[in-house]
């Protein structure tokens, strides 16, 4: 194997590369505008949730209690009868109905603890839940503050001090800018790589190369860098200007580690790149593998949800992708600022899956060429 | 000639069109008589073929008029009119057939577009397979069809409706000579049975244009001359059309051609340099090359002659390493070829037969990266890149990209590309295909100049005949076999014949005789097809029944693309199973450890109750605060619990304390989630020793808070999470694919388009058609979803911002299960029964979010409103809770310590956590 010809062709796909608008586009997107978005078009935990109630008390802590309800966590309630609370909720209206039973009021005064139901709609989970503790406090502190007459404030026996570490404020954009940068460099990989062999085969160059004195390693491992580098260029810039500059955003680690970290990484998903094209053979097919594959990749490495509230299989089976010790790697370092003496279980996974997925996509490779 | 004559099929004036900056067709004129067969010559990119679309209303007028038949072809209605009365068949071999289709299945498709009922379209396609004689090959997909078969296939779609006007595009471009005397004949033939026929037809083999009645000579979009092949010799004074053509040629374009004139080789060269014994490729069962032998000597100019797929290209590949031979080898040098061997492949240059050099690179850097490549010394490289951009006159285009170039001056840049690093072997696959005549001089002069001074050796295949004649010597081959193997004169006078074309013919009858080949020699028949001349009613507009045929014509190519096929059936199943199964938004399993300063009952207590919840795994004790950063940070532990000393003494005086807890908050929407866990077990804890000291009483409230939870009742993130995938993967997977499917139809021939325009078919039956088509596969018709494929990746992030669960998951707001962390406090343990006697020990259950920690207590009456649902599963018993604050009255608790239900706890727990409540 000849080093010069790795770089000649190296060389020759960048300047391809530099004049494919549709891709230079692709990655710029990515690594910058895409982060921008993700990160920020989060909407608000609760927001305009849909509730109705049936005031069967009409008293005036009923209306008291109505009148607590209102945006931007909730819609001004729906008044209703208690005989449309089933059909407004099967027909999707209604995320919450809240029953205030006949005299309420004058039981609370007595003291006879009289109960209110709240119907949720279960399936619309993320509103469901946050908006059920948001009912239950708004409720509750309506009622005692008409018990006791004035609002109170409490102190505890034993206090709690509770400190988030690494994001003290649970502020999603940091999450979100660099999961976002994460799932840019994984996607960008198999992208670039897969297309550029695909576009090689479709106009027929890789047979004129094949008959010059290069060898299937070498036009590989061509890609491969030629690629990588482009998007570990990309990822560096996207982490230190769009993340840690232009967002503000604070990144715990050391940049350096994560990039080496990502070095390994774009090893193996540019080798699966080059494996999927030999797969595919046209764009198109690529595009539907690529589905196929980036998405079970992506949404069961950890980086969209945490790992381990996924069944036990799904993780052992993960443990073979290359993203899954990616996403922990670089939770670890650009979250937690973890060192190399932490997270060099994973750079030795890396290192492992890439050279198998290298070796699997040049066996196929050499193949594809016959 | 009759009076047919006098009138025109066809005529054009002033017609203009671009394409963006090319003008293909420069202010055309022209008048093409009716009832003959006309001819287009010209070589390629002359113009041909955009004349040919327009005449086809398969091309939008630009500039110009264009009448067919009798009217205004930029009249809609006219087109309509006249459009199922033309056929046409665009260039290419078989690119009007759907490759994986059968033959009859291609006729079946094109015949139910123009309304035929079941048994005519049987009798049209019967009688046309006879004519052409494929009737025995009505099962074969049109893939497997040699090159000859599938041009006659072709026409007998195009001729499936009787048309008035036939017009085949280079219909015999690569189809070996017999084969296209044969396709001729039937045209003959059909032409004999329906007189009134016109054809318009263009070629790049001007020896067959001889057979025309009329001919159009074309060059740079301009018309040459017309009239008849005598008129046009006669004109020029040239001996042959190739020659005329050239004296046509304006200015000094036609002037500065001197023909080809290779000196003799010296016979005294003996050394071999190419050597082929018994060459066999198989490809499965198909045999591509059949036992090929031959030697080529040094300096020597070979020619291999025959048709696409006979073989040429694969032989050339196993003599350059590209393919290992089944049988046989392949010597350079004397040395066995070996794919491994560089040094071999240095010495060789290859020139692939369809353009293959890098259309980014500019001229320049495609000559220095081949050179590169080669390793030629780095200080060698601008002067032998000079030599080779003077020697084959690339001055001018020096920084041009190779696609902006005419395809002479491309063929020069491959062939100096493939000599840049002086080959002494040159393997040419096809290289004057396509080029005009006098590029194609040009070409042949700088391959003898190669072969007499430097000695190169050239082995180069055609498949024109006047090229071979210029070899020193030639093969000619069909179907994988070397028929004869001479000098061209040697060839002729072996049979006895004037031209090489003839001779060609007489040894593939021979062939075929012998080894009765699957090519069937046909005695032509006249085509019955003509029938009833049915005036085909064209209905305008939407036609169900052409929808139809597109949606049957769109399944059976569904059915044969397994990738395609794959995803319409069991994409949609894998990805939801991963998303149902792999995103799992409950949280639990969490790791944590303590640093316990206290070491008393009361600390370890505290302890246990975390570690006894599913949620949380307990983790060895911390040692200290480095040990807390450490484990934090390698993400072994997602919590750490400190519990100061003296805790339970401050405890049991009720001095204030506090316990320390630090989380992970890396994962926002998992940090929220844990920090309610935390809260929960805190206020329980609280809420627990409170009972201890105070007894029930402490705890009861002032109203209670029913919560069901429907539809889901057991709040598993799956129930929710399939359903809100579902529209989604509707949405996705039939968009892509109906894109595929119409990519698939623009792509590789974007002639098929434009044959629905001429066959008449409005484009909206074939969007319907192909959304109709998913429809019946179970997924509902979206969008055309026109586009998404240049930008995969786009679409892919599209995909995953759409997803509903996105917005939860950078949120974290909700988490699926609910804790129940009742069980360690409560004396008596034990399950959660609704009775009395639960009354007063109060089983308390958690809702905690985000918002703060709801404990609460389940009382007998709870029920009372609720469906009947067991609860002994332990999942239901979280089918609903109690809320039951307490009023805010400091004597119930005595020492002004308040109850772990009030709200202000909460505030003042989630605003130490910087949480937010409302």
């Amino acid at each position: 194997m000849k080093l010069d010809n790795v770089r000649n062709l190296g060389v020759k796909e960048l300047r391809g590369l530099s004049r494919d608008w549709m891709m230079l586009f692709l990655i710029a997107y990515s690594f910058s505008l895409s982060v921008w978005t993700s990160a920020n078009s989060s909407p608000e935990t609760l927001s305009k949730a849909a509730i109705s109630i049936v005031d069967e008390d009409q008293s005036h802590l009923s209306s008291r209690i109505l009148s607590a309800f209102y945006p931007p966590y909730f819609v001004p309630p729906h008044i209703i009868s208690a005989a449309e609370v089933d059909r407004r909720m099967d027909a999707g209206l209604d995320t919450f109905a809240l029953n205030i039973p006949p005299d309420f009021e004058r039981d609370v005064l007595a003291g006879k603890s009289p109960a209110v139901q709240l119907n949720i709609d279960a399936t619309r989970m993320s509103q469901a839940f946050t908006g059920a503790g948001y009912v239950s406090q708004i409720v509750s502190s309506e009622v005692s503050e008409f018990a006791a007459g004035h609002r109170a404030q409490a102190a505890t026996p034993v206090g709690l001090s509770l400190r988030a570490r690494y994001n003290p404020s649970l502020d999603p954009t940091w999450f979100g800018a660099i999961s976002s940068v994460i799932q840019s460099i994984t996607m960008l990989s198999l992208i670039l790589t897969g297309a550029a062999l695909i576009r090689e085969k479709e106009h027929g160059t890789v047979e004129h190369l094949l008959v010059m004195p290069v060898t299937a390693t070498e036009i590989m491992l061509s890609k491969v860098w030629s690629m990588g580098l482009v998007v570990l260029l990309g990822s560096a810039f996207s982490l230190v200007i769009v993340v840690e500059a232009l967002m503000a955003v604070p990144v715990a680690g050391s940049v350096p580690l994560f990039l080496a970290g990502a070095v390994l990484m774009l090893f193996a998903m540019t080798s699966l790149g080059i494996f999927m094209a030999t797969v595919a053979g046209t764009m198109p097919q690529f595009a539907l593998l690529m589905m196929m594959v980036l998405l079970p990749l992506q949404v069961l490495s950890g980086a969209l949800t945490p790992r381990e509230s996924m069944p036990e299989i799904i993780q052992f089976i993960m443990l073979a992708a290359p993203n899954t010790h990616f996403v922990i790697l670089s939770q670890a370092i650009l979250f937690r600022g973890a060192g190399i003496d932490v997270v060099w279980p994973q750079f030795a996974a890396l290192g492992l899956i890439g050279t198998v997925l290298f070796w699997l996509a040049l066996r196929r490779f050499r193949g594809f060429l016959k | 000639m009759t009076e047919a004559d006098h009138r025109s099929v066809a005529s054009v004036a002033g017609l203009t069109l671009r394409y963006g900056k090319v003008t293909a067709l420069k202010h055309v004129t022209l008048d093409i008589p009716a009832g003959i067969m006309v001819g287009l010559i010209g070589p390629d990119g002359v113009g041909k073929s955009s004349l040919l679309s327009l005449l086809a209303g398969a091309r939008e007028i630009q500039d110009g008029t264009v009448s067919v038949l009798g009217g205004d072809m930029r009249d809609a209605g006219h087109r309509r009119l006249v459009c199922p009365r033309i056929a046409y068949m665009p260039q290419g071999l078989g690119k009007n057939l759907y490759s994986t289709l059968s033959v009859e299945e291609n006729l079946t498709f094109f015949g139910s577009l123009f309304g035929h009922d079941e048994a005519e379209r049987e009798r049209r396609i019967t009688e046309l397979l006879a004519a052409t004689g494929m009737a025995s090959f009505r099962d074969r997909p049109a893939a497997k069809l040699s090159g000859g078969m599938k041009q006659k296939l072709g026409l007998c779609c195009a001729l499936i409706h009787d048309p008035d006007l036939l017009i085949l595009d280079e219909p015999t471009t690569g189809v070996d000579p017999l084969s296209r005397r044969q396709f001729w004949d039937l045209i003959d033939s059909i032409r004999l049975s329906r007189p009134t026929m016109s054809v318009i037809t263009a070629t790049a083999y001007l020896e067959e244009a001889a057979r025309f009645d009329w001919l159009v000579a074309m060059n740079a979009g301009e018309v040459l001359a017309t009239g008849t092949a005598a008129d046009l010799l006669e004109r020029t004074g040239a001996p042959d059309l190739d020659r005329a053509f050239i004296a046509l040629l304006p200015g000094e374009a036609g002037d500065g051609d001197r023909g080809v004139v290779i000196p003799p080789r010296d016979p005294g060269e003996s050394e071999i340099a190419i050597e082929a014994e018994n060459l066999t490729q198989k490809f499965g069962d198909f045999v591509a090359v059949d036992d090929v032998s031959f030697r080529i000597a040094k300096g020597e100019i070979f020619g291999f002659l025959g048709s696409n797929g006979c073989g040429k290209t694969t032989t050339m590949k196993m003599l350059t390493g590209l393919l290992e031979p089944t049988n046989g080898t392949a010597k350079l040098f004397g040395q066995e070829v070996d794919a491994s061997d560089m040094a071999v492949r240095r010495r060789v240059g290859f020139m692939s037969q369809a353009f293959s050099l890098y259309s980014e690179l500019t001229v320049r850097q495609n000559l220095e990266l081949h050179a590169r490549l080669f390793s030629l010394e780095e200080a060698r490289i601008p002067a032998r890149v000079e030599e080779m951009i003077e020697r084959f006159g690339l001055e001018d285009v020096e920084h041009a990209l190779p696609q902006a170039l005419p395809l002479g001056i491309r063929q020069r840049l491959s062939l100096a590309v493939a000599l840049i690093h002086g080959p002494e072997i040159l393997i040419l696959d096809e290289p004057t295909s396509g080029v005009d005549p006098v590029a194609r001089n040009g070409f042949w002069r700088i391959l003898g100049e190669l072969s007499r001074k430097d000695g190169v050796t050239i082995f180069v295949s055609t498949h024109f005949m006047n090229e071979a004649e210029w070899c020193d010597r030639i093969s000619l081959m069909h179907a994988g076999k070397v028929l004869v193997s001479d000098t061209a004169e040697a060839i002729k006078a072996s049979k006895g014949l004037d031209t090489l074309e003839e001779a060609f013919i007489a040894y593939l009858k021979e062939a075929m005789n012998a080894g009765g080949s699957a090519e069937p020699d046909e005695t032509v028949r006249p085509a019955g097809a003509g029938g009833p001349a049915s005036a085909l009613e064209q209905k305008q507009g939407f036609s169900l029944r052409r929808l139809l045929s597109y949606s049957r014509l769109e399944s059976l190519q569904l059915r044969r693309d397994p990738i395609r096929l794959a995803m319409a059936l069991v994409g949609s199943l894998i990805l939801m199973v991963v998303i149902g199964l792999g995103i799992n938004l409950d949280v639990e399993d969490l790791t944590f450890a303590a640093l316990d300063r206290d070491q008393t009952t009361v600390s370890r207590g505290y302890i246990a109750d975390i570690a006894g919840s599913r949620y949380f795994i307990e983790r060895p004790p911390l040692q200290s605060y480095a040990n807390i950063d450490a484990r934090m940070q390698s993400g072994e532990i997602n919590l750490a619990i400190e519990i100061p000393p003296g805790f339970a003494a401050d405890v049991a005086r009720g001095r204030k304390v506090e316990i320390g807890a630090w989380f992970d908050g890396a994962n926002p929407n998992r940090a929220n989630t844990v920090q309610g866990y935390i809260q929960g077990m805190h206020a329980d804890w609280i809420s627990g020793k409170m009972r201890e000291a105070l007894g029930s009483a402490a705890l009861s409230g002032n109203f209670e808070l029913v919560t069901r939870y429907r539809y889901n009742p057991d709040v598993k993130s799956i129930v929710a999470m399939v359903p809100a995938v579902l529209p989604i993967l509707l949405l996705m997977i039939p968009a892509i694919l109906t894109t595929l499917s119409v990519a698939r139809e623009k792509e590789p021939r974007l002639d098929h388009q434009l044959l629905r325009h001429t066959g008449d078919a409005p484009r909206i039956p074939f969007w319907q058609a192909t959304t109709l088509h998913r429809a019946r596969h179970g997924q509902l018709p979206f969008d055309d979803g026109d586009g998404g494929f240049c930008l995969p990746g786009a679409v892919y992030r599209q995909f995953l911002r759409l997803c509903p669960f996105r917005a939860d998951l950078c949120h974290g707001q909700h988490r699926a299960r609910l804790p129940r962390f009742r069980l360690h406090l409560q004396p008596g343990g034990g399950s959660l029964r609704h009775s009395a006697s639960d009354h007063d020990s109060g089983g308390a259950v958690f809702r905690c979010d985000r918002s703060g920690v709801v404990p609460a207590r389940v009382r007998a009456g709870d029920r009372r409103d609720l469906p009947d649902h067991p609860v002994r599963h332990r999942g239901s018993r979280r089918f609903f809770e109690v809320l039951r604050p307490r009023p805010n009255d400091p004597a119930d608790v005595g020492d002004g310590a308040v109850g772990p239900s009030h709200p202000g706890i909460l505030r003042d727990l989630s605003e130490e956590a910087g949480g937010v409540t409302p």
